[in-house]
């Protein structure tokens, strides 16, 4: 089965730390990234631009609305995303506890719906 | 209509298949596929064919093997025509998966990974023990959810939603990995509890629902030490709610009022689950790895010494709740030892010991914390504030006749 980690967190925390703990941080994310690819459980990820750069985008009767800022106005913000492939919840909830993310925010895991 | 030989009805016999196998059935259909809501319908629909068929061509050699292949059958009829989204080679897999051979005598149990599914701590806390007493044991929803106070509406939604979160969100209906095992374990176990606990609150036995859900919690506390015979913490859950299920002819006197502990006839307690539970416990703790229940259960087996000596050992019952104490850090363990304190050092140091906690504000609405107080107050005739925590605790209790006794006690300091 697919699952999407979302990543969430609070954005603020990255510019707060130091350049060498940022350096750390990349590296921590890095080297799990790696671990992915090499069981073959890595399907794709992206770390998404700060929420500063989100624009919201609604269609109600007939009219667009374009609004500057992200959609959930919450502590944490989503920050990032992996797809990956594991036999069933279990593996992809131990995939998600090794994500550099949940020390430091929260991941969501949720089942890719499959047409 | 041809009998099953012995004189067993094919309807008896279908009931007792249902009692022994269904959640054999249900998980070994669903291992896989994880579809425990279709692993179900095409098991009741076997079921059905069973009481259609049995009567009129007698009973089969072997029920639970007649009814697995029947019930396969089905279930593959209804996955293959419901799982359009799932690729034709994958409802393959799922089909050689479920192999059976007919002939073969003994079904694999795979109940425990059902059980670690319905357990699984994806799936929402309240509807665990629900959805184990529907998987394994085959309780229809109404029943459950009388025996919960949930409309029978809720209690069903609830548990399709969890059926569909278990088949959707891939939880898998296996026995987690050896260093998983104990803490997945603990969940399963606190879920039998609950569903006892609810059975346990109809001291009476009147309500059929509740009184049977006692009983259903026991057997799946032997479907649980029978499947894992080394985990001490299993041994000690099963201990606890058998010391626990011997006293209840003793909790309510002919007239039916409530009778407390204290005041219970021992003789009246059945010695043959005392008996039991005492060598669970015995076994529990050769394997030196203490945990809640087998703490809880040593409690109730220091109170089923009265039997031999007349009285409750309260020296150990004391030592054993500052256990349990320093392991959960629950409130509830103070008011349980403060009770036991008055016995060994008196009330007023038991309400010392007590008031360490009263700001507690999980306590708030804890009757027998309320209830705990009033008679401890009322020991050392603090009249005005025993008069209060009664009200407290007769105003949060729900059944009438633990309020009624409380009344009484009341009506007592008054007077």
């Amino acid at each position: 089965m697919q699952y999407l980690l979302t990543l969430y967190a609070e954005e603020s925390g990255f510019q707060r730390m130091t350049r060498e703990q940022q350096q750390q941080g990349m590296a921590a994310y890095m080297a799990y990234t790696e671990a992915l690819k090499q069981a073959g459980a890595y399907v794709g990820s992206n770390r998404l631009q700060p929420i500063a750069t989100a624009t919201t985008v609604r269609t109600a009767d007939g009219k667009t609305q374009v609004l500057d800022g992200p959609y959930a106005d919450s502590k944490e913000q989503l920050g990032g995303y992996y797809l990956i492939d594991a036999p069933d919840l279990d593996a992809a909830l131990s995939w998600a506890a090794r994500c550099p993310g949940s020390q430091h925010g929260v991941i969501e895991v949720r089942p890719i719906w499959t047409m | 209509m041809s009998g099953c030989g012995n004189g067993v009805q094919p309807r008896d016999l279908a009931e007792q298949v249902a009692r022994r196998s269904y959640g054999k059935l249900v998980a070994y259909l669903a291992a896989r596929t994880r579809d425990v809501t279709s692993a179900e319908d095409a098991l009741s629909e076997a079921f059905a064919s069973a009481l259609a068929d049995w009567p009129r061509n007698g009973c089969p050699q072997n029920p639970e093997a007649w009814l697995m292949t029947v019930a396969r059958r089905k279930f593959l009829d209804a996955t293959r025509s419901t799982q359009r989204e799932t690729a034709s080679d994958e409802i393959e897999q799922n089909a050689m998966a479920i192999p059976f051979d007919a002939e073969a005598t003994e079904i694999p149990d795979r109940r425990l990974g059902l059980m670690f599914a319905c357990a699984h701590p994806a799936i929402d806390a309240a509807i665990r023990a629900p959805l184990m007493l529907q998987a394994i044991l085959g309780l229809d929803a109404a029943r459950i959810a009388s025996a919960f106070l949930i409309s029978p509406a809720t209690m069903s939604q609830r548990l399709v939603r969890a059926k569909n979160k278990i088949r959707q969100a891939g939880i898998p209906l296996a026995i987690p990995e050896r260093s998983q095992l104990r803490h997945r374990l603990d969940t399963i176990l606190d879920a039998i509890y609950a569903a006892f606990t609810e059975g346990w609150i109809d001291a009476a036995g009147t309500d059929v629902a509740r009184r049977d859900l006692a009983e259903e919690a026991i057997y799946l506390g032997r479907v649980i030490t029978d499947l894992l015979p080394n985990e001490p913490e299993g041994l000690g859950l099963l201990a606890l709610m058998l010391h626990a299920e011997a006293r209840r002819p003793a909790r309510r006197n002919a007239a039916g009022d409530y009778v407390p502990l204290a005041q219970q006839d021992a003789a009246l307690w059945n010695p043959d689950m005392i008996a039991e539970a005492e060598s669970l416990l015995h076994r529990a703790s050769a394997m030196s790895a203490v945990g809640r229940y087998q703490l809880e259960a040593a409690i109730q087996s220091a109170h089923a010494v009265r039997v031999r000596t007349g009285q409750s050992d309260w020296a150990a019952i004391v030592q054993l709740y500052d256990a349990l104490f320093a392991l959960s850090g629950s409130p509830v363990a103070v008011v349980n030892r403060a009770l036991a304190i008055a016995e060994v050092h008196g009330a007023h140091q038991a309400l010392e010991d007590l008031n360490t906690v009263a700001a507690d504000p999980r306590l708030a609405e804890y009757q027998p914390y309320w209830a705990a107080r009033a008679e401890l107050l009322a020991r050392i005739n603090s009249r005005r504030d025993a008069h209060h925590a009664y009200s407290i605790a007769i105003g949060l209790e729900r059944d009438p006749s633990v309020r009624c006794f409380l009344e009484q006690r009341k009506m007592l300091i008054d007077e």
